[in-house]
């Protein structure tokens, strides 16, 4: 988990119907957030999409996205190596809370059980692999959504406002946990919202899109 | 690749051997069939056809019941989804839907003809009582020359078709939202819904209507059991002529399959020009402004109808069951004298064939239509293919195509394919028959829950590493098990119920359930049939217990999955 990732976004140009979303020109080094702000309607999730190989064919995208020096923008997406954390802890309501945990790690992982434990104890949550994930608590399912993000091993991450839906009180904490853990794990990282707090929390450079 | 085919598989399934059928029935209907002796073009079969006794009547029956079987029914549905939202009648219908919906037409034909007939139990409720009968009437109930026990009877289960339709149809619409707006104008509630939802459900539900008007113009097995017999239905004269012993008679069978779909096509056309008429007439209403008037009456209808065709469904299935467990029953007398187990005993060892066989066959065209189903939506998610973009939509069309055909139209044809090719009948050419109607009803159940199914579950599977195979294998199918097993339960139903592909496609020789049932039709041996009726009923329900019970089961531990998606 310590390895150094880069993404860089190269001339990033996606348009609908002819007319232009969004253009964006950055780089990203590893344990930072860039954070790309504005108001809904302004192409931030087509951004993420389009990133993460889900646009709708509606869209016309053009530009690099570089992991690593690679070009992935025309890899399927589940092989970019790009984790997402959406709106929703959105874990998988028929898996346990360990299974969910399992559903990412890379095969190869031997001793994944040992892993899961590890993970779920880091997160206050030792002892809950067998627990229906539909029985936690708001926080708690954020929480096991990030770790599973982290233990599917990504090269770098999308945010699409993942602290929106959380309670007031959690959504501090809950954005230090998230940015600590990616800057631990080297990771860069995208992150896209209309909450001036989630930018300052992240702390690292904000692109503003108009529209 | 194999995905990628699915929709043209699915599309060339359903319409090849239609177009097939109704060529085949199109060539004999004017005299070309060499297999046969027709090697010339002749109008013969058609004299032959329209100097038959009571062909007129046979065919106004047929016209005049479709159209009142759909008229009656989607008045009922329409005043009772008006009158009844919200209120604890309107979910108790909800649930009695898909049970109701899995009793095969036959079943329900025989239940309603052990309730109506002279020595029913309606009859014998009231009797002598109010009536003063002291022996059976010698009254026409069942069979009457006009069709109307016929209609009684198909309007029992297009009621629950057309509800299931316009129930699946009607979320799109936000009914809630525009019932309460149209209240805050001072609409009464009955009204709101007639004037602000039914304008734009219609449109959604107009292809099953158009299904429920196929159906019931050329609809065999149940007027086998409730229809007129002299002269019988045109769909079951066409059918009687088809299996005369004179092979001759079969030219002149093709012309009334051709004359069938002219009739069922000129019902369809009468009705098209009802939508007008009566959109004109409902605009004029809604204009004129009226909040209350009528409120009460319609509300009260809308309960009461419904109401009424669900008891009479199900006190029919009870008497099914009654009848097959009655010993000695005397006429005045409300329950039998007393109860025996005989009728099943002698039954027992002639069912074990005919249950084997309907199984066999409803599993195997249930499970090939899923696995197309399956295949087709998953491909239209890959590609990102929407329904909504054009395309799609016509293909929906297609696979209505079987529904709106009538049946007689063209299996006459396919049989006369299937022989031509040499196939013989046998369980395979069943399956591949019952298929035609059971993918239908599979896709169409299945396409809501698919289409709707929260995409971001995918994308997070894909983006944690998972192929796309992984991802259908893993996330998207259980996360779907329950409307899947729906889907199935439906299949099977479908399956079960089916007569006349079973009957020509197997040439009689393949019996199931259905066709073992309907032969004991003419008969008339009350306590046999009540057994074999039975059985039939509870054959698909089986599968909706299974569909509903085991995701239960499975998820027992799993409250996400409860009620959901």
């Amino acid at each position: 988990m310590k390895d150094r990732h880069h993404l860089v976004l190269k001339d990033i140009h996606i348009a609908l119907d002819g007319v232009t979303l969004l253009a964006l020109d950055a780089q990203v080094g590893p344990g930072e957030v860039l954070t790309v702000m504005g108001p809904s309607g302004s192409g931030k999730s087509t951004l993420l999409a389009y990133l993460a190989g889900f646009l709708s064919p509606a869209f016309l995208a053009s530009g690099q996205a570089l992991l690593d020096g690679h070009d992935i923008t025309r890899l399927p997406a589940e092989q970019r190596g790009i984790g997402l954390l959406f709106q929703d802890p959105l874990l998988f309501p028929h898996l346990s809370v360990g299974g969910n945990l399992r559903f990412g790690m890379p095969r190869a992982i031997s001793n994944k059980a040992e892993r899961v434990e590890a993970a779920l104890s880091q997160i206050g949550l030792a002892g809950f692999g067998q627990r229906d994930p539909a029985t936690l608590s708001g926080g708690q399912k954020a929480r096991v959504a990030l770790m599973r993000l982290l233990l599917s091993e990504p090269c770098a991450v999308l945010l699409d406002e993942p602290f929106s839906k959380l309670d007031t009180h959690l959504r501090h904490e809950m954005r230090q946990l998230v940015f600590d853990r990616l800057r631990d794990a080297g990771l860069p990282s995208l992150l896209v919202t209309h909450d001036r707090e989630d930018a300052e929390d992240a702390g690292g450079r904000v692109v503003e899109l108009s529209h | 690749m194999i995905l990628r085919l699915a929709p043209l598989l699915i599309v060339t399934l359903l319409v090849g051997p239609i177009l097939a059928g109704l060529v085949m029935a199109m060539l004999p209907a004017f005299g070309y069939l060499p297999a046969l002796g027709g090697t010339e073009f002749s109008l013969t079969p058609w004299r032959e056809l329209f100097a038959q006794p009571g062909l007129a009547r046979s065919v106004a029956i047929s016209f005049s019941s479709g159209l009142v079987t759909t008229l009656i029914s989607l008045t009922v549905v329409l005043l009772f989804l008006a009158g009844a939202s919200g209120s604890r009648l309107d979910r108790w219908i909800r649930r009695m839907v898909s049970p109701l919906l899995s009793i095969p037409h036959a079943a329900a034909a025989f239940g309603l003809a052990f309730l109506i007939a002279p020595s029913g139990l309606i009859s014998r409720l009231v009797s002598p009582g109010v009536t003063g009968w002291e022996r059976p009437p010698d009254l026409l109930i069942v069979q009457d020359p006009w069709g109307l026990s016929l209609m009684a009877g198909l309007v029992i289960k297009e009621i629950p078709f057309l509800l299931l339709m316009s129930l699946a149809a009607l979320p799109q619409l936000d009914p809630d939202r525009r019932v309460a707006m149209a209240r805050s104008l001072g609409y009464r509630p009955t009204i709101a819904w007639l004037k602000a939802v039914m304008p734009a459900l219609y449109p959604l539900i107009r292809l099953p209507v158009y299904a429920v008007i196929a159906y019931a113009t050329s609809v065999v097995d149940v007027a086998l059991i409730l229809g007129p017999t002299l002269p019988p239905t045109l769909s079951v004269s066409i059918l009687t002529w088809f299996h005369d012993p004179d092979l001759a008679r079969r030219f002149m069978a093709s012309a009334g399959a051709v004359l069938q779909l002219g009739v069922t096509a000129a019902a369809l056309a009468t009705w098209w020009c009802l939508e007008c008429l009566v959109a004109r007439l409902g605009r004029r209403w809604i204009d004129r402004g009226g909040r209350r008037r009528g409120e009460l009456s319609l509300r009260l209808a809308g309960k009461g109808l419904i109401l009424l065709a669900t008891f009479t469904a199900f006190v029919g299935i009870a008497s099914l069951a009654l009848n097959s467990v009655a010993g000695f029953w005397r006429f005045p007398d409300v329950l039998p004298q007393g109860f025996t187990t005989s009728h099943w005993l002698r039954a027992l060892p002639n069912l074990s064939g005919p249950v084997a066989s309907t199984v066999l066959i409803a599993t195997a065209a249930t499970l090939i239509a899923l696995v197309l189903t399956l295949a087709a939506l998953e491909n239209e998610q890959r590609t990102g293919r929407h329904p909504a973009q054009g395309r799609l939509v016509s293909s929906l069309g297609l696979l209505y195509l079987p529904l709106i055909v009538p049946q007689i139209a063209f299996l006459f044809g396919l049989v006369v394919v299937m022989e031509s090719l040499g196939t013989r009948p046998q369980h395979a050419l069943v399956i591949f028959g019952h298929l035609l109607f059971v993918l239908p009803y599979v896709f169409l159940s299945l396409s809501e829950a698919y289409r709707r199914f929260d995409p971001r579950w995918s994308q997070l599977a894909l983006s944690l590493g998972a192929s796309r195979n992984t991802a259908f294998w893993r996330v998207r199918l259980p996360m779907l098990l329950a409307p899947m097993l729906t889907a199935c339960a439906v299949g099977l139903a479908v399956s079960i119920g089916q007569y006349l592909p079973t009957q020509l496609l197997g040439a009689g020789r393949v019996p199931t359930v259905t066709t073992e049932a309907l032969s004991l039709a003419a008969g008339g041996n009350r306590r046999v049939i009540g057994v074999w009726a039975l059985v039939q009923a509870s054959l698909p329900l089986v599968g909706f217990i299974i569909a509903v019970g085991l995701p239960r089961l499975l998820w027992s531990n799993r409250r996400g999955m409860r009620g959901s998606p």
